[in-house]
Order: structure tokens, then sequence, then C-alpha cells
């Protein structure tokens, strides 16, 4: 019996959540009392695997096979399936990123289980573990308590600090899956990225943000209005850079850009996590809302329940008294 | 070329969420459904392609009866038929009873393409387009931002982490989960409204399901980090929320 996590990295760089799925994974395996494994798979696994026992786990396996250069959900679906197989394992634990969306609904079906997404927190309680889950984008938890075995699990970015190296050194494996081209059913191309973006917004010292309460495109001078009078950047909610209100370089988030502002005004956002993820880093953030539930109160240092539309140009009123 | 949309209803944006009394599920009495906006979008593609390269578009929605409100409205905006499974209540389903179900749904149905959102705006799995792949035997891509159809196969756009895309050619049929803002979504016309009144609407009950977890109970989340709440008329909170940029974050 074990615990194992899957690590992330791509071409020998870590995915940085990976160490917090690793802590989420030794509470599980002190909560069953068994031991805990890391699994690392792709091209440049090797060069971390000697990183990755330098922390709190019992073996560091690497997964490894000519067909799993670039990342398909045929090829890693497969490996791990074998290796999941290949030991008796009570719990799978994954860090919540993209790639992980979309092979590891697939693993878990493999073996008649539900994955448990995105978790929040993990509750254990004699010799038991359940999960935490957000639902409706934050504004409701949902415990979940998942059956039969392995359980498959992955962990929403900041809800575990990320395990630290204890200098121990486990033992390294290597795992070598039988993998069949013929199988593998999607011809992944080279990653790239769209042309340089030409607003940094990472460097700006204010931010006024805008997102789906500002209901239409003619009401964004209303925000405009308010950034001009702090000399702020414009920034947006994804919803915002969806429906063209505004350029998706000025949008901020897990797809967007990440950003660490003096101020952060999130006006009309509710903040659903992948909103959140790109923000957090700000030292003070100002949330102007209707919805006294919105999730983004939870991350505001100060917030004002109320319409925008008369407390935004209110607001801009006393900044330019304040600055004359 | 055949398409299978699958959509799901949700509680509209914005819903007052209020927990029932067993603490299971929301109570549903007082809410308004509308389709999943990510679904809306998988939609859209979907009538996009049909009218590129011709063929059928078939809605695919589980749930109960007010789902079919759903179902008109996608009829409306131009899928041919539509396929309800008679779900008597979705609040506990996982993504893998979802997909065991629509897998069901779909027997006979042979798609060359599934598309759906990449997520629902109430449970948030997503999940469902992935699993019913593996359950169908289909390859999938997720979060995917273009389509391009090149015969027995699909060119695909995916949006990575960070602002990385990728290019994936994928063997057909298969699943794809579609993100918002991939197309600019249409509005039923009058004439679409009338027309769905004729369309095709196959109800079938829903199969059994094996699922894994169920959710025991749902909550109104803790507050951890409490906010400041400012107060006061909109004048007032101004004046306190100036005061607190100019002396604590100093940035006035």
């Amino acid at each position: 019996m074990s615990v194992l996590v899957v690590l992330e990295q791509n071409a020998g760089k870590w995915n940085r959540m990976s160490f917090e799925a690793l802590a989420a994974g030794k509470t599980i395996a002190d909560t069953l009392g068994v031991p805990l494994n890391a699994a690392l798979i792709g091209a440049g696994a090797e060069e971390l695997a000697k990183e990755l026992a330098t922390y709190p786990v019992a073996k560091v396996i690497t997964v490894q096979h000519e067909l799993l250069g670039l990342y398909t959900p045929d090829g890693y679906t497969s490996a791990l399936e074998q290796l999941i197989k290949s030991a008796k394992t009570e719990a799978v634990v994954f860090p919540h990123t993209y790639q992980v969306r979309d092979y590891a609904p697939k693993l878990a079906t493999r073996f008649g289980q539900a994955f448990v997404s995105d978790v929040v927190d993990i509750k254990a309680e004699a010799g038991k573990v359940s999960f935490v889950r957000q639902l409706f984008q934050g504004k409701l938890n949902a415990s979940v308590e998942a059956k039969g075995e392995p359980q498959f699990v992955s962990v929403q970015a900041g809800t575990f600090r990320a395990a630290e190296a204890t200098g121990a050194s486990a033992p390294l494996e290597s795992f070598a899956p039988q993998l069949d081209a013929a199988k593998i059913r999607s011809k992944p191309e080279d990653p790239f990225r769209e042309a340089q973006r030409s607003v940094d917004l990472s460097a700006a010292e204010l931010i006024v943000s805008v997102g789906r309460g500002i209901k239409e495109k003619d009401n964004l001078h209303v925000v405009e209005e308010l950034a001009q009078a702090l000399g702020a950047e414009l920034a947006a909610s994804r919803p915002i850079c969806d429906n063209g209100w505004l350029p998706m370089e000025r949008q901020v988030g897990s797809s967007g850009q990440t950003v660490s502002p003096k101020v952060y005004f999130a006006i009309g956002i509710s903040g659903a996590i992948q909103h959140l993820v790109g923000m957090k880093g700000s030292k003070m953030v100002v949330a102007i809302n209707k919805d006294e539930n919105a999730p983004i109160f939870e991350t505001a240092d100060y917030g004002i329940v109320g319409d925008l539309f008369e407390v935004v140009p209110a607001l801009v009123e006393a900044i330019k008294k304040a600055k004359s | 070329m055949k398409i299978i949309v699958s959509v799901k209803q949700v509680p509209a944006r914005d819903s007052a969420l209020k927990v029932n009394p067993d603490g299971k599920w929301l109570d549903e009495s007082d809410l308004s459904f509308e389709m999943n906006e990510p679904d809306a979008y998988a939609l859209e593609e979907a009538l996009q392609l049909k009218e590129k390269l011709g063929g059928e578009v078939v809605v695919l929605c589980a749930g109960p009866e007010r789902v079919t409100q759903t179902i008109r409205e996608a009829l409306a905006k131009g899928a041919d038929r539509a396929i309800h499974v008679q779900v008597a209540e979705d609040g506990g389903l996982d993504a893998l009873a979802t997909a065991q179900i629509l897998a069901k749904a779909l027997e006979g149905e042979a798609p060359d393409l599934i598309l759906t959102g990449l997520q629902s705006d109430d449970l948030g799995y997503g999940q469902t387009g992935v699993v019913l792949a593996e359950l169908l035997g289909f390859a999938h891509a997720t979060i995917v931002m273009e389509v391009e159809p090149l015969g027995k196969t699909v060119r695909v756009k995916r949006e990575l982490e960070d602002g990385w895309f990728q290019n994936v050619v994928l063997e057909l049929p298969a699943v794809l989960t579609v993100q918002s803002g991939i197309k600019k979504l249409r509005y039923a016309t009058l004439m679409g409204i009338k027309k769905a009144k004729t369309k095709e609407v196959k109800t079938i009950p829903a199969a059994a399901t094996t699922s894994g977890a169920r959710i025991d109970k749902v909550t109104l989340p803790q507050r951890s980090k409490q906010s400041q709440i400012l107060t006061g008329d909109p004048k007032d909170v101004a004046k306190q929320l100036v005061e607190k940029l100019k002396f604590e974050a100093r940035v006035i």
C-alpha cells in the first residue's frame, strides 16, 4: 500500500504546483499510515529525479519511454495506468494543472473511479480522508468522500504550502511502460506563444481590473476614468477579454498575466480561482462588488458591497479632490 | 460531418445560492436556469462547422424536465435534433456518472465529433468530455480554441498555461472540450424559435451509473480572511477608501 504523487515537469522544468501536490500527498499518506512515492514522467524527468529524492518521499520513480517525449493523453494515461497497477496504490495525487485536467479524468476512468479534481482541503479523520472542492466558482464548498481504490485527487494551486527538501536521499527507480505508437491517437506539435505582448502588467504599480459586473462594453468608461485618475493600468478578468471588450493581453489570471501591484482594484469581479491565482501577489486588494458573497471578498483587504456604477464615479471624484 | 454537442443546464449566473435543509444540495425552488456558458460556445462552434461543411448537429442534454428549455434554445439556434436524457436530479452526480449516462445515450449515434464546454459553471469538474471520450473509445483534446477538420483527422489549437498554445492533430471520432470565447455567440432568430417547435427531441431514461464520489455535504465557505468592509453611501465609502490609498498604500 502506498500513496503516489505524480509531479509535473516539462522538458526538465518543474511546474511549481507539483510540490504543493507533494505536500497534499504526504498528508494523505500519513493519515493512512502508508509510504509516499513520487513519480516523474516525460522527457526531462531523469534530470529532476535526483532533486526530487531530497524531498520527504519513500522513493522516486521515473517513468520513461521514447513515446513520452511530447505530452499526449493516450501516452501518459497508458504509462501511468501500468505504473499504478504495478504496485498496490491507495491514492494518486496530482497538481491541478491544465495538463492534469487533460489526462487524469481519463486515467481514473480506466480504474472505474471518479476523479476528485481541484480540491481545496483534505480532511483526515481516524485513518480516513475526505476532500473539499469548490462549486459555483468558489461560492459553495462541497465535501466529497471517494469510494474504492485507488482514489484520484488533484489539488488546487495555493491550497497546500509546498513541500520542502529535507536533504534526505530517497532511492531512485525507473519504470518502463509498454507503449504502442499506433495507440497514440493525437499528434502534438511544438507549443508556441502568440505575438509578443505589448502590455506588461507585471510591472504595474496600480491596476484597475474589471469583470462581468460592468455589464457591457459601453460602460467601460466608468473604470477607465478610475484608471486615469489613479494613473493605473487597466486590466480585466477572462469574460471581458473573451467578449472582445478589452484585448487579451490585458487579462489577469491563469490564462493571462500574473501581477503584483501595490494596489489591485477588482471591480465587478466575482473572484473565480482562475482569476485569483493571477493577482493574489498584490500588496493591497480593493474589491467592489454588489454580491456580498462573491469570493473576491475573501482575498480583498478592503471591500465595498455596492453598485459599481455609483461607487466608482464617487471614488474618481474623491481621488481627484485628494490629488488637487 | 455529424456533431454531437453535449450541453448542461446550470443555475443562472449571480443566482443567490441557498443550501437545502439536508445540506446535500441546493434549494432549487427559487433558482432560474440557463445553458452552461462554455457549452453555448461548444454549440456555436458546432453550428459554424456545420454551416461550413454540412452535416448534422445533435444536442445531448441530461437533466430533469426543466432542461427542455435549454434544449429548445439550442434547437432554435440551429441544432437539427436533440436527445434529452431524463435524470431526476443532477446535483450529486460526479463526472464519471454523468459521462456514463451520456455515453449510453449515444449508442447507435456514431458521431464524427462531440463538442462540449471545458467545464460547467456549477460543479466545475471540467472532466465530463474527457471521461466521455474514454468510455466511448474516442480520442480527445481539452481547452480547444480553434477547430480545423481535415477529413479523417481534426487539427485543433489548444490553450496551455501562461499564454502558451499548441496545435494537435487528432484522429476522428474525437471529443473536444471548447474554451469560452472561441467564437461570437449567436442569438436565436424568431424563425429559428418557430422551427425549433417542429424538431425532433428524443426522450430517454438515464442508464444506471457506478458513481464513486458523491457529494455528502455542501456548505457556504467560511471566510478565512475577513476583508474590512467599508460601509456608507458611495461618497462616504469613496472618502474612506481614499484615506487608505493615501496613508496606508501611499499611492495618492
